[in-house]
């Protein structure tokens, strides 16, 4: 059959017509909230790895060791899922959210085997991010190399 | 030449079958929901006591089978076929049930649409004088459909208000060449409807046209009214889905609000928070099983148009950014011949 462009977009405004909107506003206000208070509990263990007499560098390593060891934590005992549901990027940006998208397809997946199952599906949401992530800082370093 | 066709694509059965009995199994959500007390089976636990979530799906369906059997007081032996799917890849649910179940099996896929291809499969089968007992079965589980379609469940990440809710169960009918009704009279096929839609997330919107399509060539086809059914219910269209239908059937002259319901928004309640409601093959198979048949034995319903629509995306075609193809097949459940 072909396609019928015209009628596919009348009907692209009908159906249009009838998705519900998304609490804009809602949601922005729960992002900032909550990614608010992952960071405060980070600038919390900051503050403590400091008092300790931890360097800056060794603290804030020790910060993001606590803070995937808080994500996957909570993402292993079933909690992480239930705040995401509320917080939405609140709680995808922070490092949390980056261990949450490791450790639960590797619990969802180790019934396929640990080498097929958990491990080689770790990385379906988290890989991109690395590899996207590492490119640009790559392009970027060289663009700065280059124009310093 | 094709006696018993009437205009395109739907058939009227010479010897319409009887739907005897019916078998649910439910998820322990769906468990809590306002249908509740019409499924046979409620389980505690989604993992139905084995290792993994398709052996527990697989389990539901081989149950939801037997538990038919049982009220229809017959023997696996004496069924001829067995006609099941489910949503899983190479549909394991159902082909692993049959591999306990030891019986002539025919495996179908139609996505969320599999109940009514199924019976009507089933009814014509029956009619032609090739069977006297068919079994007809789907299942689905939300766990199951989740990790294949979409995310890991332990994901923090926010639904859309579009998406929908798989349904965790598994319903079976057992259909008779001899029997006192409720008859399975006409069947409609649906042609495979396509506009265009690609949001994996709101599948309402991308089976609409086709469940629109199947409606109006049943009503063209079979020169019904809209009056001489007591009840238009349709698979798994959510609230998203049933705005766009009822629009589309309005437009083309068919008012069917008044007698419209959907089982995807009847078997959870709003405060369940699955957005536009429930969906998955086993969807239109419980209410189906459950809540119909018992509402048309007790005669609130008569004669009844009954609609599965499936959606025919898979991970692969989504993530090709192909656009996802819906279809519906509509079948007549009438107490009277």
């Amino acid at each position: 059959m072909e396609r019928d462009v015209k009628k596919e977009q009348e009907y692209k405004n009908i159906a249009q017509k009838y998705e519900p909107k998304p609490a804009l506003l809602k949601n922005i206000v729960m992002a900032f909230v909550v990614g608010g208070l992952i960071s405060d509990i980070g600038q919390f263990f900051l503050n403590f790895y400091l008092s300790r007499g931890y360097s800056m560098q060794d603290a804030n390593t020790l910060v993001s060791i606590t803070m995937v060891f808080l994500g996957a934590f909570l993402t292993g005992i079933g909690v992480y899922d239930d705040i995401g549901k509320f917080a939405g990027a609140g709680s995808i940006v922070p490092i949390t959210g980056f261990a949450n998208s490791i450790v639960s397809p590797a619990m969802e997946f180790k019934r396929e085997g640990f080498v097929f199952g958990a491990a080689a599906k770790m990385f379906t949401i988290a890989g991109p991010v690395i590899v996207y992530g590492v490119s640009t800082s790559i392009i970027i370093g060289l663009i700065y190399y280059f124009l310093k | 030449m094709a006696k018993k066709k009437l205009g395109t694509q739907t058939v009227e059965f010479k010897n319409p079958p009887s739907i005897i009995a019916g078998g649910t199994i439910v998820g322990p959500k769906e468990g809590e929901g306002p249908l509740r007390d019409y499924f046979d089976m409620i389980l505690v636990d989604d993992t139905y006591g084995e290792k993994s979530w398709e052996k527990a799906e697989s389990k539901m369906f081989q149950d939801a089978v037997n538990l038919a059997l049982k009220k229809a007081n017959l023997k696996i032996s004496e069924i001829d076929y067995l006609l099941g799917g489910d949503l899983l890849n190479q549909i394991i649910s159902a082909n692993f049930a049959a591999r306990q179940l030891n019986v002539p099996h025919f495996g179908l896929y139609g996505a969320c649409s599999t109940t009514t291809e199924g019976l009507t499969l089933g009814a014509m089968l029956i009619d032609g004088g090739y069977a006297d007992y068919i079994i007809t079965a789907t299942s689905s589980h939300f766990s199951t459909a989740e990790r294949q379609f979409r995310y890991p469940l332990e994901q923090g990440i926010q639904r859309p208000f579009t998406s929908q809710w798989t349904v965790t169960g598994a319903g079976a009918t057992i259909l008779a060449s001899t029997g006192e009704g409720p008859y399975i009279t006409h069947a409609t096929t649906g042609k495979v409807v396509d506009l265009g839609m690609k949001d994996a997330n709101n599948m309402g919107a991308a089976m609409a046209p086709a469940a629109a399509d199947t409606i109006i060539t049943h009503f063209k086809d079979t020169g019904f009214t809209i009056e001489d059914y007591d009840l238009i219910m349709t698979g798994d269209m959510g609230r998203v889905g049933r705005d766009i239908l009822l629009e589309l059937l309005y437009k083309e002259g068919y008012d069917i609000e008044s007698k419209y319901k959907d089982c995807g928004i009847e078997i959870f309640d709003e405060s369940q928070d699955v957005h536009s409601g429930g969906s998955g093959a086993a969807c239109s198979a419980v209410v189906l099983n459950g809540w119909l048949l018992s509402q048309i034995q007790n005669g609130v319903y008569k004669k009844v148009l009954f609609m599965a629509t499936g959606a025919l995306l898979s991970p692969t075609s989504s993530q090709q950014g192909e656009s996802i193809p819906g279809i519906a097949h509509a079948i007549t459940i009438s107490t009277t011949l």
